[in-house]
């Protein structure tokens, strides 16, 4: 008997495992029969979630913890027992943002401390000539996208708030956007940014794992109630996932991943730019410079799928650190239930390991159980202990 | 604004025949401070200069997520919005997410008020589906009839056939194989196209 699943996801490469385990079969062999539904927005991936219209969706990770704490709509809670996709955002800014940073530069170019110390002072710059502030484009409010740029300007003293404009856009107007200049830079997921480099329009600064060594953007998702109801499919779907991201890290089959994912119903861009990305071989500008990092968008290396509960306390750290919510250690402990590596070690039917700590560039090491501690490190923020 | 005005709706739609529709709707009922933002460019900016209650978005959109940004602490919104945060709601989003369309309110506006109108909506939306569907089925039934008249044609001059016997032929064809008419009409088009 086969189980039929509807499953929602948002063509990017980090939907990668979930495509594979449908297309490839491996759902199948799992006794699943499912359907994928290309969304065009998180707001439908997560509201079709939420209403049981989905069974399982890939979907932001801080999506699935503002889900279950009930931040800015209806409170449902979540469950990961997967994790789709890790360290696959980058940073692109214009020619003009990327001139004006090398001209600050007082450092190594990949050194976000470098960077973030030059953006201040193009910043400060602007301020003094009265040009208005810079823009950055993010892809939703509850994302690794807003974190991981708010983190890395504060560091360098820009304040997110105050000193730039962060504004919403849908991944796929994020080039045109650049192009036209309605944002001077913004931090998207693969293909995008590898997209605004082909067209000459832009310079991909940071791979996000410059900022944090090992971030989780999308998990799997599917709701606590039907995930406590029905424990045997959601085994099976961890399965299937883990059979998909072996295969897609066995580089020999790249090249059969890449067209996969490159079909119009799926991710529908050129193979071959899907698979740079998948190999972390990138073109990060116009003129051809090739940057490679063995950590951009992780799969399935490195125990990468397995949920760590320390990683989502993080996320809600970030959240509270820019004002989306007060803290409330009961609502940490929600957070970090959202994340079930226990679901996960129960499909695989073994230990897998521990994943990476986030391991930011600045800051002291994070640690779950002193959040508001670890703000307090921290001078640029909406939080007030 | 008097609680007894009408509030002011922006519907925020690339489709300029599913707005209007949607428009008239409200216009009928009563609602006459209505506008339509076509073009996503800068929406948010639009949208604050039309300072709305409501706001009503179709989820083929994918500025839909922009419109999120709008429950976030900034000094950009002059208030906040927030959709159904209730959960007393979830019978509201279900109607209002199957029909593809999403509204997004103003804190502080009451529920009554907000009730017809998004029921209003899922109805419009219901019917420019029904519309479109009836719409394609047309089209897909005028390019059949196309179909069908070119294999009639080819029959006639292959066979020597008038036009009542190559319907015929394609009819009892068809019924044999089990196969729809068009079907049968469109294997001889690319049979004649590949023995061309």
């Amino acid at each position: 008997m086969t189980t039929p699943l509807r499953i929602g996801f948002i063509p990017l490469v980090d939907a990668a495992a979930l495509i594979v385990a449908v297309d490839k079969g491996f759902a199948a062999t799992e006794g699943l029969d499912v359907t994928l539904v290309r969304e065009v927005s998180w707001s439908n991936v997560r509201d079709k979630l939420n209403i049981g219209l989905f069974d399982a969706a890939h979907l932001l990770a801080p999506v699935a913890i503002a889900s279950s704490l009930g931040l800015g709509h209806v409170k449902v809670p979540i469950a990961a027992p997967f994790n789709l996709g890790l360290n696959g955002n980058a940073i692109t800014v214009s020619p003009a943002l990327h001139a004006a940073l090398m001209a600050e530069l007082d450092g190594d170019r990949f050194d976000p401390m470098a960077t973030a110390r030059a953006l201040a002072r193009v910043v400060a710059k602007r301020r003094t000539s009265g040009e208005g502030p810079l823009t950055f484009g993010m892809t939703f409010p509850f994302s690794t996208h807003n974190y991981q740029l708010r983190f890395w300007m504060a560091a360098g003293g820009v304040d997110p708030d105050e000193d730039v404009q962060l504004v919403v856009l849908p991944p796929p107007y994020m080039a045109d956007s650049l192009a036209n200049g309605h944002v001077d830079a913004f931090c998207v997921g693969a293909p995008w940014n590898s997209i605004a480099v082909d067209l000459g329009i832009g310079h991909i600064l940071h791979f996000s794992s410059d900022i944090l060594q090992s971030a989780v953007e999308k998990v799997l998702a599917v709701r606590q109630t039907w995930a406590e109801k029905h424990p045997e499919i959601v085994a099976a779907l961890v399965r299937a996932h883990l059979r998909a991201s072996e295969f897609i890290e066995d580089r020999a089959n790249r090249p059969e991943v890449a067209q996969i994912l490159a079909q119009p119903e799926r991710i529908g861009v050129d193979a071959s730019v899907i698979q740079r990305t998948l190999d972390g071989r990138l073109k990060i500008s116009p003129d051809g410079t090739m940057r490679e990092s063995d950590r951009y968008l992780l799969v399935g290396r490195e125990v990468a799928a397995r949920p760590a509960p320390a990683q989502a306390a993080w996320l809600y750290a970030q959240m509270v650190r820019w004002g989306q919510t007060p803290f409330r250690p009961e609502a940490l402990q929600a957070a970090m239930a959202v994340f079930r590596p226990d679901l996960h070690d129960a499909a695989a039917g073994r230990p897998t390991g521990a994943a990476g700590a986030v391991g930011a560039f600045s800051g002291p090491p994070f640690d779950p159980s002193d959040v508001p501690g670890h703000l307090s490190a921290f001078k640029i923020g909406r939080w007030k202990p | 604004m008097s609680a007894e005005s009408s509030p002011r709706i922006v519907i925020v739609d690339e489709s300029p025949i599913r707005a209007a529709i949607l428009e008239e709707g409200l216009r009928e009922a009563g609602f006459t401070d209505v506008a339509h933002i076509s073009e996503m460019q800068g929406l948010l900016a639009r949208i604050y200069a039309l300072d709305p209650e409501i706001i009503v978005i179709d989820l083929e959109n994918p500025s839909r997520d922009v419109l999120e940004q709008m429950f976030q602490v900034s000094r950009a919104v002059k208030r906040p919005v927030a959709m159904f945060v209730d959960q007393s709601d979830a019978a509201s989003i279900q109607a209002s997410v199957e029909a593809g369309v999403s509204a997004y309110i103003v804190d502080g506006l009451k529920k009554e008020r907000i009730k017809p109108i998004l029921d209003l909506c899922v109805s419009r939306f219901n019917a420019f589906a029904k519309l479109q569907d009836e719409l394609d089925r047309t089209k897909h039934a005028l390019e059949e009839r196309k179909v069908i008249d070119r294999a009639k044609g080819i029959l006639m001059k292959m066979k020597g056939l008038t036009e009542d016997e190559a319907y015929v032929l394609l009819r009892s064809t068809a019924m044999r194989e089990k196969k729809k008419i068009g079907e049968i009409a469109q294997s001889i088009l690319t049979a004649s196209e590949l023995l061309k």
